[in-house]
C-alpha cells in the first residue's frame, strides 16, 4: 500500500489535516509538540488505498530532538517511491516553513505542500499568490483550513499528481536565499494596527505583564475546574447515585439476604443498616461511585480548561516565565507541558517528556512528575475527603508537593551527571479554536479515561476485597507496619490503601475513606500516595521511556522521598 | 540591545547541531532579528524572526551576535 506522510514544522496542523484526511481522531493543540508518537490512519481517494502517517514536527531533516528523530528515521526508512509527502506549511509562517519544504523537494521525495490556516492569514494581513508560489517550488500547492474542513478535497484529488523531484542541492545559506527571493515574490503584506490580541500576544511574553496575565489565567483555570467540577458532583452525579442508583441496590442487598460472601464483594458492608458509597466498600457501590461521581466530573471540568489552554497557545508563554526556575532543577521551560499534562494523568504527562532534548532532562523530568504532580483521580479524591474539613489541608497538600519538587529537583539538578540544554522554542500566536474542536478533543479524553480507567477501579476492589476476604493481606501488612504505623503514624490498615495505589490512586484513597483517620493522618495520607509509587501504569510508561536502570533509580528516589517525607511530616510540624 | 531593538545576526558561535537548529528555524548570519523582551536573572528572550517568535534561552542567546541597526 502507498504511504502517505504528513510532514511539517510544529505545530502547524498536521495532527488535524490527519484527523481530516482518515477521520481518526488524535489529539491537537497549540504548541509545538503536541504529537509524540507516530498516528496511523487511513484514506481512500478513488480506487487507491493510503496508509497515512502522523509524525512529530521538524524545523529541517537534521533532527535535534527524540520526537523528531523518530520523523526522519522513518522518512528514511522507506524507499522514496512508495511514499507521497504531504509537507503542511503554515501560510502565516511561509518563510520559516519552506526551509523544511525545500529540503523536502531537494531530497527527491514526492512532495505535495499543503498551505495550512489560510483563514488566519486574512486577519493578520498577508496575502500569498498560491498559483506562483506553486510555478516557483514546482510541486503542487492547495491553500486549506484543516480546522473548518476547507480545501482538503482538493488536497486529496491533487494527491496523485505529487512526482518524485529532482532539484539540485542547495547549502543552507543558498536554501534561505531562496526562500527569501520565493517569499519576496509570492507574499504581498499589507500593514494594519495592532489589535486586541496582537497586544496580548506582546504583554504575555514581557516579564511583568507576562506574570501578571499567567496567575491570573492560572488561579481562574484552577477555580473554574473546582467550580465545574463541584457543579457536576452536586447537580449531577450525587443525585443519580442516591436517587435512583442506591434504591436498586438496596434491593439487592436484601435479595442476598445483607450478608454473605456476594453480599460482601457486590455491596460490601452495611454502614448503620444502610449502602454507604462512599464506605461501603462493593465492587457495585464504592467502585461506580468513586469512579464516577468523584473523579469523572473532575476529569471533564480538567480536561476542559486544559483544552482550552492548550489551544489557546498560552502554555508556551508560561514555558517562557517558568523556564527561570525549571532551570534550577535541571530542566528548562518547555518541560511545563509534560507537567501540566501530568496533573491530568502521569501516563502522557511522562510520554511527553519526549519533546525534551537530553535524556537526563527527561530523568529528571518523569521522576519528579511521577514524584511531586498528583493526578486528577487522585486529585479529585483530596478534595472530597480533606476538602469537605478545610480548603487550608488542601493547599497545604499542594504546598508540600510543590516543596519536594523544589528539593529534589535542585538535588537531582547537582548530583545528575551530563547537561541540561537550553531553552528555544516558537511562541505560537493566540487562537480562537473552535468549540467543535475543543468538544472533539474533551470527548476523546473522557472516553479513554472511562474505557481505561474504570475496569481497572472494578478489578482493584474485586481484588481487595477478595484478598481481605481470605487474610492475603495480612502478610504485606505486618511486614510494613513498622514503617506505616513507626515512621508515618498511619494506622496499619493503612498499608493495603497504600500498596492498592500501586492500582489506582483513587481506590487507594477511597480504602482510607473507612478508616476513621484524623485530619493528621488524612493529610499524610493524602501526600504519602502522590508521592510513593505512581501507579502501574505508570510504571509500564517509566519503564519504556526510561530503560530498567533508569527505573530502578527512579524508585529508589521514589521510595526515599517518601519515607522522608511521611516522617518529617508526621513528627516535624504540628496540626 | 533593549527591547524592540533591531539587530543583523553576525555570528552563531556554537557547536553545529546547535547551529542547524537555529538555522532552521530562521537565524544564520546576515538575518536581521527584533528583540522582544528579556526576563531578569538570566531568564530567556523572545526575539522575533520573520513572522515568528522565538524564546531562547539566556546562555543560547549569548552566542548569538548581533550588529544593532
Amino acid at each position: 500500500m502507498k504511504k502517505i506522510f504528513l510532514l511539517g514544522n510544529p505545530n502547524v496542523g498536521k495532527s488535524v489535516v490527519f484527523s481530516r484526511l482518515t477521520g481518526v481522531r488524535v489529539i491537537a493543540s497549540n504548541y509545538p509538540g503536541t504529537t509524540i508518537e507516530v498516528d496511523k490512519g487511513y484514506l481512500k481517494a478513488g480506487t487507491d488505498q493510503f496508509e497515512v502517517v502522523d509524525l512529530p514536527g521538524t524545523y529541517s531533516l537534521e533532527p535535534t530532538s527524540k520526537a523528531e528523530e523518530v520523523t526522519v528515521r522513518l522518512l528514511k526508512e522507506n524507499s522514496k517511491e512508495d511514499i507521497t509527502v504531504i509537507n503542511i506549511v503554515d501560510a502565516t509562517n511561509l518563510e520559516r516553513n519552506l526551509y523544511l519544504t525545500l529540503q523536502l523537494i531537494e531530497e527527491g521525495y514526492s512532495v505535495i505542500v499543503c498551505l495550512n490556516m489560510c483563514d488566519d492569514t486574512k486577519h493578520r494581513g498577508i496575502n500569498i499568490d498560491v498559483d506562483k508560489l506553486e510555478k516557483l517550488l514546482t510541486v503542487p500547492v492547495i491553500s486549506t483550513c484543516a480546522v473548518t474542513g476547507v480545501g482538503i478535497k482538493f488536497l486529496i484529488q491533487r494527491l496523485k499528481e505529487a512526482k518524485l523531484n529532482a532539484r539540485k542541492e542547495l547549502s543552507h545559506q543558498q536554501r534561505w536565499q531562496e526562500i527569501g527571493e520565493i517569499v519576496e515574490s509570492v507574499q504581498q503584506l499589507t500593514h494594519r494596527h495592532h489589535n486586541l490580541r496582537e497586544i496580548l500576544e506582546d504583554a504575555s511574553i514581557r516579564p511583568f505583564t507576562g506574570m501578571l496575565i499567567s496567575v491570573l489565567v492560572i488561579f481562574t483555570s484552577f477555580k473554574v475546574v473546582r467550580f465545574i467540577g463541584e457543579w457536576l458532583i452536586t447537580n449531577i452525579c450525587d443525585p443519580f447515585f442516591f436517587n435512583y442508583y442506591q434504591p436498586v441496590l438496596e434491593k439487592l442487598s436484601l435479595s442476598l439476604g445483607r450478608e454473605g460472601f456476594w453480599h460482601h464483594l457486590l455491596i460490601g458492608d452495611l454502614i448503620n443498616g444502610g449502602i454507604d458509597f462512599k464506605q461501603s466498600l462493593g465492587v457495585l457501590t464504592t467502585a461506580p461511585y468513586i469512579e464516577f461521581a468523584m473523579v469523572l466530573p473532575y476529569i471533564v471540568s480538567f480536561y476542559f480548561i486544559l483544552s482550552i489552554l492548550e489551544d489557546v497557545g498560552f502554555i508556551p508563554r508560561l514555558a517562557m516565565l517558568l523556564d527561570n526556575l525549571l532551570h534550577r532543577l535541571g530542566l528548562h521551560g518547555f518541560a511545563i507541558i509534560p507537567v501540566l499534562l501530568g496533573f491530568g494523568c502521569n501516563v502522557p504527562g511522562i510520554l511527553s517528556t519526549r519533546i525534551l532534548e537530553s535524556k537526563r532532562e527527561r530523568f529528571i523530568a518523569s521522576t519528579l512528575i511521577s514524584i511531586g504532580i498528583p493526578c486528577v483521580p487522585l486529585q479529585a479524591m483530596i478534595f472530597g475527603i480533606l476538602g469537605k474539613i478545610s480548603g487550608l489541608y488542601v493547599a497545604g497538600v499542594y504546598l508540600v508537593l510543590f516543596s519536594i519538587w523544589l528539593v529534589l529537583g535542585s538535588i537531582l539538578n547537582r548530583t545528575l551527571k551530563g547537561y541540561s540544554p537550553e531553552f528555544l522554542v516558537e511562541i505560537p500566536p493566540y487562537r480562537l479554536p473552535p468549540l467543535s474542536v475543543l468538544f472533539h478533543k474533551l470527548f476523546f479524553r473522557i472516553k479513554a479515561f472511562i474505557f481505561e480507567a474504570a475496569p481497572v477501579v472494578l478489578l482493584g476492589v474485586l481484588l481487595v476485597n477478595l484478598f481481605l476476604t481470605f487474610g492475603l493481606f495480612n502478610l504485606i501488612t505486618n511486614i510494613f507496619s513498622p514503617i506505616v504505623k513507626g515512621l508515618f503514624g498511619l494506622p496499619k490498615e493503612a498499608v493495603v490503601a497504600l500498596a492498592i495505589g500501586f492500582f489506582r490512586k483513587e481506590v487507594a484513597v477511597g480504602l482510607l475513606m473507612p478508616l476513621g483517620l484524623n485530619v493528621k493522618q488524612l493529610f499524610i495520607a493524602s501526600v504519602l500516595l502522590a508521592v510513593s509509587f505512581p501507579c502501574i501504569a505508570t510504571f509500564v510508561v517509566l519503564l519504556r521511556e526510561l530503560g530498567l536502570r533508569g527505573v530502578i533509580k527512579a524508585t529508589a528516589i521514589m521510595a526515599a522521598t517518601a519515607i522522608i517525607v511521611g516522617t518529617i511530616l508526621n513528627f516535624g510540624i504540628r496540626y | 540591545m533593549k527591547e524592540d531593538q533591531k539587530g543583523v545576526v553576525c555570528e552563531v558561535s556554537a557547536g553545529s547541531s546547535l547551529k542547524n537548529r537555529l538555522l532552521s528555524m530562521g537565524i544564520y548570519p546576515g538575518r536581521e532579528i527584533t528583540k522582544l523582551s528579556h526576563f531578569a536573572l538570566r531568564g530567556p528572550v523572545a526575539i522575533r524572526v520573520g513572522r515568528s517568535v522565538l524564546a531562547i534561552g539566556h546562555g543560547m542567546a549569548g552566542k548569538i551576535t548581533l550588529e544593532v541597526v
